[in-house]
């Protein structure tokens, strides 16, 4: 596993330097993840590597790039469109030479097109909203504000938000809040890899099983 | 109906918590939660409230969500058996 840069397109032209990890042998299948969003990102990481791990040793290449505004990237999140995102995604399938991709929740709505994709427990765009207004309704109202999903939303399609620490522009909380999962990729469930998925865990954690059983698909799926 | 909720919402806990199977078990009415564990803080509780929403087939409004129905194991469990009673 090694820290590797690629170059991400710059919505104003030009390209800026993005951080991925890779498992990189030059082998004949190459893996692209898009990573879970925001909150959940964190959560899902060590899990999403240890499937990664568990792919290199299966004789397949992966791929997990940072979207422009997240995790090491130096571009700021709230000047993020989901344009941006999904032409980083592409990008980061076309430096990195990937035949295959697979999105994890959140980054399901990001997986590029034109490569054999699975989503594994896709989440549309309004749940993640929701699941963060509401996190920022609860905490105001610990801290004695109230305030509404209602004027959240009005607030954000103006003037962006900032929901659990992350900056989130006008323009991208309008067209996110509108993505769905494209319906062509294959869904792996959560059933599938039996438990409850580590996204809905109050912290980090990992789980060896599903690392092995979400690789196992894939493995599977990258063979036939 | 509402026999299951308890069982569910044991389970649901024991996820979100990440507690050892059988943990929750000793949970009783007066058990606290919000306020009590330090890993439910409020994006986690947004994290519980979805997770008891797409589990119990219930659809909680924001305005529904107050300190006492999260304090206590008893509080919610009262909570999601009134909402499934009336879903």
């Amino acid at each position: 596993m090694t820290p590797a840069t690629w170059p991400c397109p710059l919505p104003a032209g030009g390209a800026a330097r993005e951080y991925a990890l890779v498992f990189d042998r030059g082998r004949q299948h190459r893996l692209l993840i898009l990573p879970a969003l925001f909150d959940e990102s964190n959560r899902l990481r060590r899990f999403t590597v240890e499937v990664m791990r568990r792919l290199d040793a299966a004789g397949i290449d992966g791929f997990l790039p940072d979207l422009p505004g997240c995790n090491e990237s130096l571009q700021p999140l709230e000047q993020q469109d989901t344009t941006d995102w999904t032409d980083a995604a592409t990008a980061a399938a076309r430096h990195f030479d990937a035949t295959h991709a697979l999105g994890i929740r959140g980054g399901c709505l990001f997986t590029p097109a034109g490569l054999p994709v699975w989503h594994y427990a896709p989440a549309k765009a309004s749940s993640i909203l929701r699941q963060m207004m509401r996190a920022r309704i609860l905490s105001a109202r610990e801290a004695g504000r109230e305030e509404t999903r209602e004027l959240l939303a009005e607030m954000a399609v103006v003037s962006g938000i900032e929901l659990s620490g992350y900056p989130i522009g006008a323009d991208f909380f309008r067209h996110f809040e509108k993505m769905a999962p494209d319906p062509r990729a294959t869904v792996i469930a959560q059933d599938a890899l039996g438990g409850s998925g580590l996204w809905t865990r109050a912290e980090p954690d990992e789980n060896s099983a599903q690392a092995d059983a979400l690789a196992a698909i894939v493995i599977a799926g990258i063979a036939r | 109906m509402s026999d299951d909720t308890d069982q569910l919402l044991r389970r649901i806990l024991t996820d979100v918590l990440g507690l050892k199977p059988g943990q929750a078990d000793g949970f009783d009415a007066d058990t606290g939660l919000f306020g009590h564990l330090p890993e439910l803080d409020s994006m986690a509780v947004a994290g519980l409230l979805t997770e008891l929403e797409d589990r119990l087939e219930i659809v909680i409004e924001d305005d529904e969500i107050d300190g006492e129905m999260l304090e206590t194991f008893g509080g919610l469990l009262a909570f999601a058996e009134a909402k499934r009673a009336e879903a």
